[in-house]
């Protein structure tokens, strides 16, 4: 990136519900910033006019999907110098992933009065399962500030601050009252990565893991004890994994692992 | 805090409904109030304005993952123990601005440096808690006694904590993971702990006893009389049953023995089976004090602004080094945590990491006990020989 010319940014969807890309859009504070920082260069939900690749920054939403997806993934790799997956979506699968522990046929009849003319891969899969990325943002939409936190530490040449760590930790440091301690609330907060802030627990809500896993995380020991204590059986383990991150490991094989049990 | 004795033995007696008078007089001297506030579920400390915001009539239920408030028939104000909060938050708060820059020509300039330090007053500080911020009195370096390892100062914690006022209460009904009795820090407040006012409660008052100068000056400003020998006798009375209720105990000698000699031993893979590396007990350990730092930019790379938050040693990320992750897996993380808290916290600082206030035993969501992984660690006859572990000190 040269002082002389703005970085390009471009923006892509893939099979997604556009929340991540909407995350973007939703900085109105800082969004007169933001272009004032890069070039919009490919964002068709922001801008019409698009500008001819290469890109410095390329960030992908949703899951590849399609035979046609699959192929553009390719290009767009060739055309971004730096490219984020973000969203449970791009970096999992997301809740289209569900599909693949069923038959493909099955989910097309029951939901398309004329399947013959879907085009779909027999799975949904994260973009990383294709192409290299640079860096994955996690979310179910991806927060925000940390999307906005990635930029500028690209802009600058520096490591973002994101963290790996358990949401827990954001819980502490906020205030909130533990759900799972002084409510028994089954919260997937202790295996599930931070980022959100600590949305749902701030509501008194349980977190249901749409940051995905956290770095090593035990579910093995969570599932022991929401099962023992909480009274969560082996198919209410397997449907709190299998959500928004179902198919990133190792909410997968945990989720696999309790799908065992359940028969 | 300048030694008072000759009134250290002195006590008196504040009734019941003058409890807001005390809170009143301290506002009054802009003093930022905080005491127990019942909050969604649970008992936290928080900003208050009048006596009637203080958790009354209610008591809690504690265990190893688990937590429950219940409305109490008696009416008293401090039948709760510990909360997961206590004052650490506001000392070292758990995020804090340290200062903001910018870029001017070809070098940086400071905007703004740090927050000015608040004057706080502390209603209803347990025992624990007390000993608690002296061991960080220590670790951020303001104790007088300070004979061991010296951190670098800690302006913002040195000067919110001078300029803080103390009022402890005695614990008559300690909690189910407590055990600061074996750790002589509880359940009463002592000539050893630093404080300004203790008080005990009985149904229509607080026997009250200062333990600084500051103390005896508040003393003097509010309605208080002479107890009479029943409120005293009473007062010992509850302090001594306290002693006979504690959920847990632990031997600090035996833990510091044991634990140093225990850098291989396979109890740390069973605690590594259950542990999940969340970081709750490091979050509400009244001593833990780890934190990290981060830099951050905006988007024209004008300005850079510099945080500090707490973090935990158990967080891969947080071990990280040039050559990578230092501690790679729970077990190692875990271990790092007991081994500092129960033994090695003394080598750095003079005595131990733990209090006894028993919040990462309630607070872990899957209920790991200390004491009991130092117990059995202890009870292990084979330990004998010493090693060193790789990296033996926090931070």
């Amino acid at each position: 990136m040269t002082d002389t010319a703005k970085p390009k940014l471009a923006v892509y969807k893939f099979s997604s519900c556009d929340g991540c890309q909407l995350s973007l859009l939703n900085l109105e504070d800082e969004l007169l910033d933001l272009v004032g920082a890069v070039e919009i260069a490919y964002f068709l939900e922001a801008r019409r006019k698009t500008l001819p690749p290469p890109y410095d920054i390329g960030l992908v939403e949703g899951s590849i999907s399609t035979p046609e997806e699959e192929q553009r993934i390719h290009q767009i790799r060739r055309d971004c110098k730096y490219l984020v997956a973000i969203g449970a979506c791009a970096t999992s699968g997301g809740i289209q992933a569900l599909r693949n522990w069923a038959r493909l046929d099955d989910y097309a009849e029951a939901v398309y009065a004329k399947p013959e003319y879907l085009h779909t891969l027999e799975t949904a899969t994260p973009v990383a399962a294709h192409v290299f990325v640079d860096f994955e943002l996690r979310g179910c939409p991806v927060n925000a500030q940390q999307l906005l936190e990635l930029i500028c530490a690209k802009l600058i040449g520096r490591k973002p601050n994101i963290a790996t760590h358990s949401v827990c930790i954001e819980c502490k440091r906020l205030g909130y009252p533990c759900v799972m301690v002084s409510a028994s609330k089954p919260c997937l907060g202790p295996i599930t990565n931070a980022g959100c802030g600590a949305l749902c627990p701030s509501c008194g809500r349980a977190c249901y893991g749409c940051f995905g896993p956290m770095e090593q995380p035990n579910i093995a020991s969570l599932g022991d004890h929401l099962m023992q204590d909480q009274h969560v059986d082996a198919r209410g383990m397997k449907r709190m994994l299998r959500s928004f991150n179902g198919y990133l490991e190792p909410f997968k094989q945990a989720s696999d692992h309790y799908e065992r049990l359940e028969s | 805090m300048s030694d008072v004795k000759s009134v250290a033995e002195q006590r008196w007696f504040l009734p019941k409904s003058s409890l807001g008078d005390l809170v009143r007089k301290l506002c009054e001297q802009g003093y930022t109030v905080i005491a127990p506030v019942r909050r969604d579920g649970v008992i936290t400390i928080l900003p208050i304005t009048e006596a009637a915001d203080i958790a009354r009539g209610v008591a809690d239920e504690q265990d190893g993952g688990h937590y429950r408030l219940h409305d109490d028939p008696e009416d008293k104000y401090f039948r709760y123990s510990v909360g997961p909060d206590g004052p650490k938050r506001y000392f070292f708060p758990p995020r804090q601005k340290l200062f903001t820059m910018h870029v001017a020509g070809d070098r940086f300039e400071m905007d703004t440096v740090g927050p000015e330090p608040p004057k706080y007053a502390f209603i209803g500080v347990r025992p624990c808690d007390l000993a608690a911020i002296a061991v960080q009195d220590r670790v951020f370096g303001i104790a007088s006694d300070q004979s061991t390892f010296r951190c670098e100062t800690e302006t913002y914690y040195q000067q919110t904590r001078l300029q803080s006022l103390l009022i402890a209460v005695n614990c008559t009904r300690p909690g189910g993971t407590c055990f600061c009795d074996s750790q002589n820090t509880g359940p009463e407040v002592t000539e050893h702990h630093l404080f300004d006012v203790a008080m005990t409660e009985l149904r229509g008052g607080f026997v009250m006893r200062v333990g600084s100068d500051k103390g005896r000056a508040l003393i003097d400003e509010l309605p208080v009389r002479e107890p009479n020998e029943a409120e005293l006798e009473l007062e010992e009375l509850r302090l001594i049953r306290a002693r006979e209720h504690m959920g847990r105990s632990l031997d600090p000698q035996q833990a510091r023995d044991a634990l140093a000699k225990a850098v291989e031993h396979p109890r740390w893979d069973e605690v590594a089976e259950r542990c999940l590396s969340c970081g709750n007990c490091t979050m509400v350990c009244p001593t833990c004090f780890c934190s990290t730092v981060t830099d951050s930019s905006d988007l024209a790379s004008n300005k850079v602004t510099r945080h500090r938050q707490w973090e935990s040693c158990h967080t891969l990320a947080f071990t990280y080094v040039t050559s990578g992750p230092s501690r790679n897996n729970t077990r190692s993380r875990y271990r790092q945590w007991l081994r500092h808290k129960l033994s090695t916290w003394y080598e750095q600082f003079g005595s131990s990491g733990c209090v006894g206030c028993g919040r990462c035993i309630t607070w872990c969501p899957v209920g790991i006990d200390l004491t009991e992984e130092a117990a059995i660690i202890a009870a292990d006859r084979t330990l004998t020989t010493t090693h060193r572990s790789e990296s033996e000190v926090c931070s």
